[in-house]
Formats: C-alpha cells, sequence, structure tokens
C-alpha cells in the first residue's frame, strides 16, 4: 500500500488558484504587460481583400520614415514560408496571392507603435482584385475554382453505420445554419521576442501549445526547434483561438532582423482578423423515427466553412460527424461532412469544437421529432438516449458512464423560475423597450455529447516532471510541464494532484515552457486528463524513488518522513504519459475507435421573449453535466458557468458578419458578447461518474456546456414564439420576420 | 498631432478659430476610438475638460441649460427630475464608466445618427448654444442635423450649452439593442409631452440618414389626445400612431439591424411609449384633480 | 508632450508622450502599471477602468494630455501592501477569476459600487457591472464576489 497522508487542498477540495491574487491585485503578467530594455514594437500590414493576386509591394517609403527599424515582407522569411498546425498551407507573409482579408503581407518595428503604423501605411502593394469563393457548396462539390493545389475540399468525412436506406414512419427533416463565432478572448494577440547573440531566439508568447508553436516557427525561421525557445506568459483566455500562430514567427523575424527585442500586440480590430474563428455550418438533416418516437435512421448533410487555409479543419469535420447524431442510440447512420477552403476568414478551434455546430441541428432536429410525434421534448430524448455499452456510429462502444438520461431529468425537475420585475429583467434591459408588453416565456432542453482529447489516432501525450526537496525543512515539490494554463485552472489541479500523491502541502509550478517535452494542446478539454495523468505518474515515480530510499512501501508517507528520508537530496523524475490509443477513422464508412472518451451535458433554458420586437431575455439556465470526478468542484462550476455564457452567445447575439469575404463586424461594438445583465443566474448539478480508463475517473469537462445551451435557448425562444428558427444566432429579425 | 489645452472657453474659441482642424475632445468616447484604431489623425485635438464653463448647468423656472461637457451621469443624477427624458435615454448609453465621461456634446458633435440622446433632443424642443469668437448661436435641435454624422456647426465653432425647456409632461425613451446592455441602437424613439402646449413632441434615431422629429405622427397625436380630460388611448390611435412613426422613418440595412425590422420595431416602440407616456399623463391629471 | 500625473498618490512625470496616446497607454507602457489591461481600446470591456479624480473611467478614452494634474488610482493602487482589498480577496476567494485579464476592470468597478452603495441589491450590482465584460466565467462567480465583498 502506498498511502499518502491526506493533506489541504488535495484533489476534490476548492484550493485556490496560485495565481489569484496576482491576477486581482493586477500583477500577473500577460503577454501584453511585457517590456524589455530597447525593445521595439513589430506592426502587420494585413490585405484589404479577401483575394487578390499581388503584383508589387513597394517598401522604399516605409524604410524612410524615422524610428523605423525594419521592414519585411516574404522575402525576408528566413525558412519556409509557409505553415499550419495540421498540414502546413499558410504563408508567414503572402507571396504573389491573398485569400483572405487580413492576411499577413508586410511587417514593421519601430520605436513607437505610431511610427510604425505610419511607416506601414507607406508600403506600397499593387493588387489585382479576384471575386472571392464564399460559398461553402460549391466549394465542396467543384464548383468553385480551386483556391489550393489540392482542390478546396480540405477532408471530407463519410459514416455510414447500420443498414443504409431505411425507412421510417415518422420523418422529419430540417436546413440549420450556424454563424461564424469567434473566441473574442479578451487579451490580445501579443507577445514579446528576443533574439541571442548565437542567433537563436526566445518567444514569451500567450499560446495554447508551446511545442506546436515552436515546431511551426522553427519551420519558418530555418532554425532547430532548440533555437526557438518559448516561455509561457500570461494568457488572457483562449478557447481555441490561440491554437494556431498569429504573430509568433513575425516578432520572431522582426527581433532576428533588428537584433533587438520586439513586442507585437494586436488591438482588437487586428484580433478578429488576427484568429481562427468557429466554421460557420450549413446542416441538411433527415430523422426516420417509429411513431412512438424512437429513432430510426439519421441521415445528415454537414457542410463547415474552413475559409482560406485549414487550421484544423480535418478535425473539426471529424467531429461533427461522428458526434453528429448526438448522445443518442441510432441504428442507421449515414453522414457526410465537408470542410472547404473559401476566401473567407480562416476557421478553426473554438470551444466545442465541430460539436456545437452539429447540436444545433440534431437538437433542433429533436424537437421536430417530439412535434412530429406528440411527445414531450425530454420524453422523446430520454426514449432515445445513449447509456453506457451504447454504439456510436462510428461502430466504438461506449465504455463508461453515459448518464444522459439522468441528466435530462435533473434539469427538466428543476422549479421554474419566477417571473422578474425590475427593468433589468426584461427583454431589453434598462434600453426600456417593454414593461412587460409582448413578453412571451419559453422552455427549452438540449443535451450534448462531446470527445475529450485528440482523436483519429492523434499520439496525445504529455510530459511531467516533479522534482521533491527539502527547502529550509520544508518539503516542496515542483511541477514542470509545458501544458499551457489559459485561465481554466491547470495551475490549481497540477497543486492538488501534487499534494494528494506526494503528501505535500507546498506545490511550486514552474513556468511553463519548452525546455522540456511536449504536453500537447490546451484544447478539447483535455489538459486534467493527459498532464493530469502524467503528473499522476510522475508523482508516484517520485513516491517510487523515496520508498526504494525508506526500504518499504507500506508506511503512510507524510511531509515529516519525506524530510527524514530526502535530507538534501532531490528526486527529479520526468514522465511522458499517454492515455488509451484512438484509431484512424476508416476514409470510407467512418467506422473506428476514434475518440478516448465522450463527456456529456444537459441544459435547460428559460426565456422571455419580446415576441413583437423580437428581444431575448434569458431568465434562467440550468445545467447538468457528468464530470466523472471533480478534481476542483468550484473550478468545474466556473468551467460549466463560463461555456454556458459562451453558448448563450451564441444562441442570441455572436456572429461574425460577412459581406464577399469581407468583416463586416470586428470590433467588440458590433461583435457582441454577453454581459453581466445577458447571462441569467444558473442552478447546476455536477455528476460524478467515474470513467474507469481516466485518471482519478475524471472526465473533460470544458467544452460540453458550451454545446448544449446554445440548442436549449433557441427551443425555448420556439417555444415562446412558434417559429421554426433553423439560424443562430437568432436576431430579432428571424422573430419578427423582418430579415 | 498637437495637444490643445484651453483653461476658459474664450482660450477654446481663440483656438478653435486659429485652428478650426483641432478636433474637440471631452470624454473622448467617439474620438479616442478614433486614435486607437488609426482611424483618424487629426493635427491637433483641444482638449474641453478643463474648461469649467462647459461642465456646469443652470436652471430657471422653465428652462434647464446644461454644459456641453457635462457627463451623462452627473446629468442623470443632478438633472434627471426635471429632464426625465434626457435621463433615461442616458442611462441606455454604454456603461458605467463611459456615462461618467461622455457627454451630449460629444453626442452632438458626432452627429451620428445612433446617438442616444439626440431623439429626446428633438422631442423636448432642445436648443443647441455654439459659439466662436465671431460670437454666438443658438440652433434648435430640429436644425442641427444635417447629414450622417454632419452638423451645423461651422469650422470655427463649439457647442457651448445645451437648452431644454423642463418638462411638463411625461417624456419616454425606448431603444432597441441586441444585447440587454451596452448597446449601439439599432433604432430609437421618445416621446415628450407638452401638456402646457397641448402637443406632443416625437423623434426617432438610428432610423434615417439623421435623426428626426416624426411631424406627421406629432400631429396626429394634436388631433387625438385630449389634453383637458384625458381618456385611455384606443389601441387603434397607438397603432396608428406607430405607423406614422414607422414611415417617417429612412432606415438603411447594416450590421446592427434590417431596415425593415427597424421600421417593424419603430411603429412597436412608439405604440408601447406614447402608452406609457400617456398613461402616465392621465394618472398626474387624476391625482391633482 | 510632458504630462504629469499623481497616480496611486505617488507624483509622475512622463515625456515624449505623443498626443494620441491614451491614459491607458501612458500607464501600461510608460510608467511601468499595466495593471490596467487593453481587452478592447474602445470604451467595450471595462477592463482598463481606473479612478480619475475618483471616477471610474475607461483608461483608453482618456487622451494622455487629459490626464494631465490629475490623480488616477489603477488596481496596482488598491491593496494595503501584501493585503489585499476586500474586493480583491473576495474576487479570489470566490472564484471569480480564470484567465484574470477582465478582473482589474472588474475590482475597480466592484470597488466604486461599493464605495457608493454598500449593500447593493443584484440588479445593482449587474447594472453596475454592464461595462465590465468577462469570457470566461459567465458572471456567476463575480456575482458571488461582490456580494461577498458587501458582506465583509
Amino acid at each position: 500500500m502506498t498511502t499518502t497522508v491526506a493533506t489541504q487542498g488535495g484533489i476534490g477540495t476548492n484550493a485556490q488558484r496560485p495565481d489569484g491574487a496576482l491576477k486581482a491585485r493586477g500583477e500577473f503578467a500577460y503577454s501584453s504587460d511585457l517590456w524589455h530594455e530597447d525593445m521595439v514594437w513589430g506592426v502587420t500590414l494585413r490585405s484589404p481583400h479577401p483575394y487578390a493576386r499581388i503584383t508589387s509591394i513597394d517598401i522604399t517609403e516605409a524604410l524612410r520614415v524615422p524610428g523605423v527599424q525594419a521592414v519585411l515582407t516574404h522575402e525576408d522569411v528566413p525558412g519556409t514560408n509557409i505553415y499550419g498546425l495540421e498540414h502546413p498551407d499558410q504563408p508567414v507573409l503572402a507571396e504573389d496571392v491573398v485569400r483572405y482579408q487580413g492576411e499577413p503581407v508586410a511587417l514593421v518595428a519601430a520605436d513607437h507603435p505610431e511610427t510604425a503604423r505610419r511607416a506601414m501605411k507607406r508600403i506600397e502593394v499593387a493588387y489585382e482584385v479576384l471575386p472571392p469563393v464564399v460559398n461553402t457548396e460549391d466549394a465542396a462539390h467543384g464548383r468553385a475554382e480551386p483556391l489550393h493545389p489540392n482542390g478546396n475540399v480540405v477532408r471530407h468525412v463519410k459514416v455510414r453505420h447500420g443498414p443504409q436506406d431505411v425507412r421510417a414512419d415518422v420523418v422529419v427533416t430540417g436546413e440549420y445554419e450556424v454563424g461564424m463565432q469567434d473566441q473574442a478572448f479578451l487579451g490580445p494577440e501579443s507577445g514579446l521576442a528576443v533574439p541571442a547573440d548565437d542567433g537563436s531566439v526566445d518567444l514569451y508568447i500567450a499560446t495554447q501549445w508551446l511545442h506546436a508553436d515552436q515546431r511551426q516557427i522553427a519551420v519558418a525561421l530555418g532554425l532547430p526547434p532548440e533555437k526557438v525557445r518559448l516561455t509561457l506568459s500570461g494568457v488572457g483566455g483562449a478557447f481555441g483561438g490561440r491554437e494556431d500562430l498569429s504573430m509568433q514567427v513575425h516578432a520572431c523575424m522582426l527581433a532576428l532582423r533588428t537584433g533587438k527585442p520586439v513586442k507585437m500586440v494586436y488591438n482588437r480590430e487586428e484580433s478578429f482578423y488576427g484568429h481562427v474563428h468557429r466554421h460557420p455550418a450549413r446542416m441538411y438533416y433527415e430523422h426516420g423515427a417509429t411513431r412512438n418516437g424512437k429513432i430510426v435512421y439519421v441521415k445528415a448533410r454537414i457542410y463547415l466553412d474552413g475559409g482560406a487555409y485549414a487550421s484544423s479543419t480535418g478535425a473539426v469535420v471529424a467531429n461533427a460527424a461522428t458526434l453528429g447524431v448526438g448522445p443518442y442510440d441510432v441504428p442507421s447512420v449515414t453522414v457526410d461532412c465537408w470542410g472547404v477552403y473559401t476566401n473567407n476568414p480562416p476557421c478553426g478551434a473554438m470551444r466545442g469544437f465541430g460539436a456545437v455546430q452539429a447540436a444545433f441541428a440534431y437538437e433542433s432536429q429533436m424537437d421536430r421529432l417530439a412535434d412530429a410525434v406528440g411527445l414531450d421534448p425530454v420524453e422523446v430524448r430520454i426514449r432515445n438516449a445513449m447509456s453506457e455499452g451504447a454504439v456510436m456510429p462510428t461502430g466504438q462502444v461506449v465504455d463508461s458512464p453515459a448518464p444522459v438520461v439522468e441528466l435530462l431529468t435533473l434539469v427538466r425537475d428543476k422549479p421554474l423560475p419566477a417571473k422578474g420585475n425590475d427593468l433589468t429583467d426584461m427583454p431589453g434591459g434598462v434600453s426600456n423597450t417593454t414593461h412587460g408588453e409582448g413578453v412571451v416565456r419559453g422552455v427549452g432542453y438540449g443535451v450534448s455529447i462531446k470527445n475529450v482529447g485528440f482523436s483519429d489516432s492523434f499520439d496525445d501525450y504529455s510530459t511531467v516532471r516533479v522534482r521533491l526537496s527539502v527547502i529550509g525543512g520544508q518539503a516542496v515539490a515542483s511541477v514542470h510541464t509545458a501544458a499551457v494554463e489559459v485561465g481554466q485552472g491547470l495551475v490549481t489541479v497540477l497543486q492538488q494532484i501534487t499534494r494528494t500523491e506526494l503528501g505535500v502541502d507546498v506545490v511550486t509550478i514552474e513556468p511553463m515552457d519548452t525546455s522540456i517535452g511536449d504536453a500537447g494542446s490546451t484544447s478539447a478539454s483535455r489538459q486534467t486528463y493527459v498532464t493530469g495523468g502524467a503528473l499522476r505518474a510522475a508523482c508516484a515515480a517520485v513516491r517510487a524513488a523515496l520508498f526504494e530510499r525508506i526500504g518499504h512501501t507500506d508506511l503512510p508517507l507524510d511531509h515529516d518522513k519525506i524530510v527524514e528520508v530526502l535530507g538534501t537530496d532531490v528526486i527529479d523524475e520526468v514522465v511522458e504519459w499517454r492515455h488509451r490509443p484512438t484509431y484512424r477513422l476508416d476514409p470510407e464508412t467512418g467506422q473506428g475507435n476514434a475518440h478516448v472518451q465522450y463527456a456529456f451535458a444537459a441544459h435547460r433554458a428559460v426565456v422571455d421573449v419580446d415576441v413583437e420586437l423580437g428581444l431575448v431575455k434569458v431568465v434562467e439556465l440550468v445545467c447538468a453535466q457528468d464530470v466523472g470526478k471533480a478534481i476542483n468542484p468550484e473550478a468545474v462550476l466556473g468551467q460549466i458557468q463560463g461555456g454556458t455564457a459562451q453558448g448563450l452567445g451564441l444562441a442570441v447575439m455572436e456572429e461574425i458578419q460577412l459581406a464577399d469575404g469581407k468583416i463586416r463586424n470586428p470590433s467588440f461594438t458590433d461583435y457582441l458578447i454577453p454581459t453581466v445583465l445577458d447571462m441569467p443566474p444558473m442552478v447546476i448539478d455536477v455528476l460524478e461518474r467515474p470513467d474507469p480508463h481516466a485518471p482519478y475517473g475524471l472526465r473533460g469537462v470544458g467544452e460540453p456546456p458550451t454545446i448544449s445551451s446554445t440548442p436549449a435557448i433557441v427551443a425555448a425562444i420556439r417555444a415562446a414564439t412558434g417559429m421554426a428558427l433553423t439560424r443562430v444566432p437568432v436576431r430579432p429579425e428571424h422573430i419578427t420576420e423582418t430579415s | 498631432m498637437e495637444f490643445l489645452r484651453p483653461v476658459s472657453l474664450g482660450e477654446a474659441l481663440e483656438m478653435k478659430a486659429a485652428r478650426p482642424e483641432a478636433v474637440p475632445i471631452a470624454g473622448g468616447t467617439d474620438v479616442m476610438v478614433e486614435l486607437n484604431f488609426d482611424h483618424r489623425r487629426p493635427a491637433a485635438l483641444l482638449d474641453l475638460t478643463r474648461v469649467a464653463e462647459l461642465a456646469e448647468w443652470s436652471r430657471d423656472d422653465s428652462v434647464v441649460t446644461f454644459g456641453a461637457a457635462l457627463p451623462y451621469t452627473r446629468l442623470i443624477n443632478e438633472l434627471g427630475t426635471d429632464l426625465p427624458g434626457l435621463a433615461i435615454a442616458s442611462r441606455t448609453v454604454g456603461s458605467p464608466q463611459i456615462r461618467n465621461r461622455g457627454t451630449v456634446g460629444g453626442n452632438l458633435g458626432a452627429a451620428s445618427p445612433a446617438g442616444d440622446t439626440h431623439p429626446v433632443l428633438l422631442a423636448s424642443d432642445a436648443v443647441v448654444e455654439v459659439a466662436s469668437a465671431r460670437g454666438t448661436r443658438s440652433i434648435p435641435a430640429s436644425e442641427f442635423y444635417l447629414g450622417v454624422k454632419r452638423n451645423a456647426l461651422e469650422p470655427d465653432e463649439l457647442i457651448t450649452s445645451i437648452r431644454l425647456p423642463k418638462a411638463t409632461g411625461p417624456q419616454q425613451f425606448a431603444k432597441v439593442g441586441t444585447r440587454n446592455a451596452m448597446v449601439i441602437a439599432v433604432c430609437s424613439f421618445a416621446i415628450s409631452l407638452h401638456p402646457n402646449e397641448s402637443r406632443a413632441g416625437a423623434a426617432i434615431g438610428s432610423a434615417a440618414p439623421t435623426p428626426r422629429r416624426v411631424r406627421q405622427a406629432e400631429d396626429f397625436l394634436t388631433e387625438v389626445l385630449d389634453w383637458e380630460s384625458p381618456q385611455a388611448l384606443p389601441d387603434s390611435a397607438k397603432r396608428r400612431f406607430g405607423e406614422l412613426v414607422a414611415s417617417a422613418a429612412e432606415p438603411i440595412d447594416d450590421v446592427r439591424g434590417s431596415a425593415a425590422y427597424r421600421k417593424h420595431a419603430l411603429a412597436v416602440l412608439a405604440r408601447r411609449a406614447l402608452g406609457w407616456a400617456w398613461d402616465a399623463y392621465r394618472e398626474g391629471e387624476r391625482s391633482c384633480a | 508632450m510632458r504630462v504629469n500625473i499623481t497616480v496611486n498618490g505617488e507624483a509622475r512625470q512622463v515625456d515624449d508622450v505623443w498626443p494620441g496616446e491614451s491614459l491607458l497607454y501612458v500607464l501600461r507602457e510608460r510608467l511601468g502599471l499595466p495593471g490596467s489591461k487593453n481587452a478592447c481600446e474602445q470604451g467595450e470591456c471595462g477592463s482598463c477602468t481606473v479612478y480619475m479624480d475618483g471616477t471610474p473611467v475607461c483608461a483608453c478614452l482618456v487622451a494622455a494630455g487629459q490626464a494631465e494634474g490629475r490623480e488616477v488610482r489603477t488596481v496596482e493602487g488598491l491593496a494595503s501592501g501584501d493585503t489585499l482589498d476586500r474586493v480583491q480577496q473576495a474576487f479570489v476567494d470566490a472564484g471569480a477569476v480564470q484567465c484574470g485579464f477582465c478582473t482589474p476592470g472588474l475590482v475597480v468597478a466592484a470597488h466604486d459600487l461599493l464605495t457608493r452603495t454598500p449593500q447593493p441589491s443584484d440588479p445593482e450590482i449587474r447594472e453596475a457591472l454592464a461595462g465590465n465584460l468577462c469570457r470566461c466565467t459567465g458572471y456567476e462567480k463575480i456575482l458571488d464576489a461582490v456580494r461577498m465583498a458587501a458582506r465583509s
């Protein structure tokens, strides 16, 4: 028995964040806060056109501006001028063609940001403007000009499960659309690149995946990876939007050229051009069912707009396809999902990653099915809900708890909220649009399924180093990993796991950097699982080393014992840890054990709709989610609340509006995210049904609530208005039929 | 870029006369956004926050005059009773931080059709006082807005104050936005009842190249409202009023809303706001009687 | 241009200020006070909220020259040495901090609210914080933090 003595702040407790006080004091160093002696500022010249040929670039006048240190174009990219998360297809700086509005074309470094901006305006780029490809279905079916050498289909995933060409007594069909959502993290893209004498560079950066950045930057700079050292600085939110490179290579190029530290900070407008967005989707669904509401088949065609470059479109397509029928038992599935190139802004990772789009469609379909067979919307879901042992459309057997029925029942059975009577409770809020006139209440439901971790045969692992030593009579564990803290609370979880595993109170988290091995991305709700798993294994190795010194293993391991045994020694263990493997989807049938774990959440939404003005006030959101094991219950609630808010945003307000490939609302004035007056109180149930295959039985937490809140809210608006509402975000024009 | 810091109105007017291209800045809620995003690079900024007289107000029995650089928060707190419509509209401006800095003068200077206070100024017969080194002018709000982001100011003039009659009857303001706070108007509507003149003023925002009064709708109210012995308004009259308000709009489709929606929503807002204002008037008459 | 500002009680002088700079830029890049954040620079997010002459404002919308001679108090000026202000402490205790980029602005806005209204109702809290966007928390724990600070 290798037991540890219970200590304060271990797993299952509401341990506080180690960085909380620093953040509340304003002393936490985010990537835009960095400063260096002799530092200069970098700015980016971007294409104003979604699609154009570049016929010339003249930087002469820009170089003449006093204070300018460097002006760089594609000719100055030291290595390969192409990068990409899954497959490299995107230039660091455009050469002969630009494929989206905002594509970087040139860089300027100067002693003041204003000097850099003025010089940037003097760069003359001659464009031959081309008609942009903006229609996703045309791009998918070869009806548009190819934007890349292999055509416009980034990936087409087919899922064929069970008998095909099945008939059913009840058939409901629908066409659904999801607008382009932005991660809208608050901390803008930024960082500081510091050149070294040996031609290498240090980059202090806000990212989601240090090693993926490092690999791509090194190729672009023509340097071996060890000469590109990354250290994580404070990250002001991410939500998928920092998985791809933004200014990383640019800042390094300017630093290496000028020999000076270079700081780059996007402003909010530039940020809308500077990172990928959630894929807009167009989806065609057909559900066949028995007269008592049991699903017989689902057929779906899903089109995802990947925009100008691939980013993670391939993986998003696989998610939308394999999770495309939702958390339901469906004996016959025919899904085709395409992700395509267009001249719209590039799309990639955002919380929910393909599952969000599909869930809006399949949950809308479930409500239609409920109507068609005369069932309550929760009842129709319960009749079809999957459970442990279910077979996914990929043929994969769900081999851990899938308490979908329980989640639905929990949210359904909560008492309904009373009507509010303050102006701030009304649709429209203090804008004073109603004193109760036209306000109709509606209730709706949504339930979601999400894969946790990287799928589809990806070698998904993490690396953690744990050092145990005695400092001033106190046992101290230090944890080093490249796993990125973006605000979600990984640093807290790492401390909690270490305390539990080693019985040590004092746990320091080393700066996250590339001097240790890869930890994978902070995405796919995976870090607590994968880096948590690696940390648990590293702690086990440290413990084993301790027990070796003690000579036997049956003692409780407590602090004093550690101090006594360790003396001045240091135990230092590095572990690389993998979850069980996943397998590639069969390209023809989409069959395969592609996912490592599934997670589930359900929402009930109560809304008040001013049906005359089409304004919506979400009155209450109830959520139930299975997290396997809550490592930090308060932080779990924080994820559910925050994820739900982003789903609310997609339901009723958030969309990057496009016209011919151009963003019409690149600002927080016109891209609206929920305020505290938009987000209602929440009632939350957290289930802990352990996954026997996962460390501590835990289940990824971050994404499921983002997925199910959107369809629940839209269903509630439908219930209030009686309208079909097949597109999100739902706009007042949709409710009032004044588009 | 130069930064000019006058400490008196006289000095500000001299500077504006000498440098007509200087952009006045008070709360900064428009100008600084343009600067931060490199949308504008004026040769000079004329800071009005040190000109004390621009942030003062006065009132007599019938009229309130307040400085162009009086922040919304102070306007709400100090003049809200006399100018209820303006207070409701000011409360919908941005956030508390914005209201602590933003000013009606800035709203007028920017002359955006979406500015929140314009419809109230129009409905309440406000007069914009402007000055230059050459002298002063009084411009009725109804003559102040000339086009999208264009107003009646000459290059050497500054807005000094806004003069409004104290409310003699109920006033309402309503604005549609696609969020429950901190939102720019998709469209807006204001109504001010003037029982002393047996008429009502009404105006729309964000629904035409300029904010505008809706005179046909005002005339309709003159016909149908019985100020001496006010009766409940039939729904048909409120609807007719809404239609007349909507018909005065010439909205566009933009990122914030469609033209069709704006017209539709204005009809609803106008109908409701008239109902609230008229009911309040009847209530007041009853309690006086 | 030269600007003199009293920041967190200390008289500061900065030279070579470009007149188009905001107070936010001066605080962050010239005075070594990056606690006030640069999330939108258009007055929409509240992350740069500071007190100027006792009134909460968006520092991004104050021209540097407008701060001349003013008293500015930033998030860095709220704690007393190692002791957090009660609002800061409540944000930590309530779990209201995730990425934390909105936190400084929210702390100042909530600090101001509790100064003016020691026992705010929920609608009052919501209206007072409506100008501070948070993308991580869904605001629930921020409300908890303000309620907690009001009790402490």
